[in-house]
């Protein structure tokens, strides 16, 4: 555990020494407030109602506001990830001292565990910045709290998949081009990967959208916990980290 | 303290190690020596736990690297060739973070890194970051990380490459004082390291043992023969003739010349002095005796000689014989296969 946790905060200090926290940080809150700004402008827009439905009215908030957000910020997250993830041992492997870790009294797994945390923690120090956001909404309205708790719930295990991704990927190469690249193109792909399904058969169909990462998102901004979703996020995050080990032990072998 | 059973090494078709034995006693240092690319970081790297051996076995301090990795990793201190330092980490942040990996107790972590910072020199270093060091800081910073733990074995791939003159001595001062309580295996492709450092020497190339014992006796062992070098004014008369037909004498080479005074190399049997007999015809013809004086052969020499034969006898026949000397397990390996 202890070192699960040294190892958790060297890397954490890694992205904070380095401009990387911030540029990831800010950059999130840019794209993130823009989002906001122009859903809430949506949403204005249905309340005065500009949509010919005569006249301004009530109009759900969660359903019209907070949801397409949720949405927005599953798409900033697929390309804001990647990098998040890419030097995680690529940087280690190049400068060699994966040496150093490899040959510690330390385990695999605490090595793969302390580097999932730091990237976790990081992540969710990010998705935090957007409590600002939600936290006006509050102020000046009066939301449901339930989906909003679900919807950040989903985030937060949709990116761990990410996360889960993108370290298994980076502990492949020694390049982070390559790794972020990478990570990048594997995630849209299982974004997309259910696009081909209608002219492929209902059994093929079925499949595509299980696997699909945003098809289990769905249910999350609406407010619905489900745990088949749980389990298929749960599952991809143990997958990564378990192909994370397997690619450490290769290194091993092939030096 | 360190054992190495019959270790092999292939990635591939490519046998990196092949077949390697010896063992280092406690306290000792051993030089690991032979030319890039012979095996010297992949046998360093078997040890320390981080490349599994395709055969054979290591054990360190009592513990098999592959079996027991842990307790074999607790008590090996190792430096990789280039030092593994995290750039965004000042220095003592760093050894900090070594500390609870290598799993120092809490209250010692303080202490302990204190020591192996003054142990290397590097106290006023101590909040520069990794990544602005020197070549010279950055390799002691990779020392006081080895160290840092007190390890019963040291590992260190080329501790003094890259660092300046004066370094190098104050790191090999340094790794006599460890030698002491740790025992000590480092690589070097630098010939005078081995004499000057080391207790005993294993030679390696192409991935096999060629040689294992102290750099005094490689010398000695090596010299089957006797040579002698003289330099002579011979006015333009052809000394090489009558310089082999005195008595005792093996074999003559010349080794330079400049105008009227040439150098020449003459050998001997061994146990036969003839300096007596060389001077004596040298003064006869009439001749200018410049200098005469024992040949002594380098460990440079010696290497070469291991290293190239083993080469020659690859070309005759795909067989590895074993070079000249006879006696070490290492060299007897050849010969399977």
């Amino acid at each position: 555990m202890s070192n699960i946790l040294a190892l958790a905060q060297k890397e954490l200090r890694a992205y904070f020494v380095s401009p990387m926290a911030y540029a990831l940080f800010g950059f999130f809150a840019l794209l993130f407030g823009w989002f906001y700004v122009a859903s809430m402008n949506v949403l204005l827009q249905y309340s005065m109602g500009q949509f010919g439905q005569g006249g301004p009215q009530v109009v759900n908030i969660n359903e019209f506001m907070i949801r397409p957000l949720f949405g927005n910020t599953a798409v900033i997250l697929l390309m804001m990830l990647p990098f998040l993830t890419a030097r995680a041992y690529a940087e280690e492997k190049r400068s060699g001292t994966i040496e150093l870790l490899l040959t510690s009294p330390i385990s695999d797994v605490q090595i793969i565990l302390g580097k999932f945390v730091a990237a976790m923690t990081l992540y969710g120090m990010m998705l935090g910045l957007t409590l600002i956001h939600v936290g006006i909404l509050f102020w000046y309205g009066d939301p449901e709290w339930g989906p909003i708790v679900s919807g950040y719930l989903g985030l937060l295990l949709m990116g761990g998949s990410f996360i889960s991704v993108g370290l298994a990927i980076s502990s492949m190469t020694k390049n982070q081009m390559v790794a972020g690249l990478s990570t990048f193109a594997v995630l849209l792909l299982f974004w997309i990967i259910n696009w081909v399904g209608d002219a492929s058969g209902a059994t093929t169909q079925t499949v595509l959208s299980y696997l699909s990462i945003l098809e289990h998102f769905d249910d999350f901004s609406k407010g619905v916990i489900d745990t088949s979703h749980v389990t298929y996020y749960v599952s991809f995050i143990a997958f990564g980290l378990f192909l994370t080990a397997k690619s450490l032990d290769t290194t091993r072998w092939n030096g | 303290m360190v054992e190495v059973q019959h270790v092999t090494k292939r990635y591939g078709s490519l046998t990196a190690v092949d077949d390697i034995s010896f063992s280092v006693e406690r306290g000792e240092i051993l030089g690991f020596l032979g030319p890039n690319g012979a095996g010297k970081t992949t046998t360093m790297r078997i040890l320390t736990g981080f490349l599994p051996a395709t055969e054979g076995r290591a054990r360190v301090a009592g513990f098999d690297v592959f079996e027991q990795p842990m307790e074999a990793k607790r008590r090996t201190g190792y430096l990789p060739e280039t030092p593994p330092l995290y750039p965004e980490m000042t220095v003592a942040e760093y050894l900090r973070f070594v500390a609870r990996i290598k799993g120092l107790p809490s209250g010692d972590q303080r202490t302990q890194v204190g020591l192996a910072m003054e142990r290397t020199n590097i106290s006023d270093m101590a909040d520069r970051y990794c990544g602005k060091l020197s070549k010279g800081y950055r390799q002691r910073v990779g020392l006081a990380q080895a160290i840092l733990h007190n390890p019963d074995v040291l590992i260190l791939d080329e501790p003094t490459a890259g660092l300046d003159p004066r370094q190098i001595i104050e790191t090999r001062r340094l790794i006599a004082e460890l030698a002491g309580d740790h025992t000590v295996i480092l690589s070097t492709h630098i010939l005078p390291e081995v004499s000057q450092t080391c207790q005993r020497v294993v030679i390696i190339n192409r991935g096999r043992v060629v040689a294992v014992d102290t750099p005094d006796n490689l010398t000695a062992r090596l010299q089957g023969s006797q040579t002698l070098y003289l330099q002579i004014d011979a006015q333009g008369a052809d000394a090489l003739a009558t310089l082999e037909g005195v008595d005792g004498v093996a074999g003559v080479t010349r080794a330079d010349t400049q105008g009227d005074v040439s150098g020449y190399a003459i050998e001997s049997d061994q146990g036969d002095d003839v300096r007596r007999e060389l001077s004596r015809t040298v003064v006869t013809n009439g001749w200018g005796l410049l200098e005469l004086r024992p040949k002594q052969m380098s460990l440079e020499d010696i290497f070469l000689q291991l290293t190239t034969e083993e080469t020659a006898t690859d070309e005759a026949h795909p067989v590895t014989v074993t070079p000249e000397p006879e006696g070490d397990a290492g060299e007897e390996d050849g010969v399977d296969e």
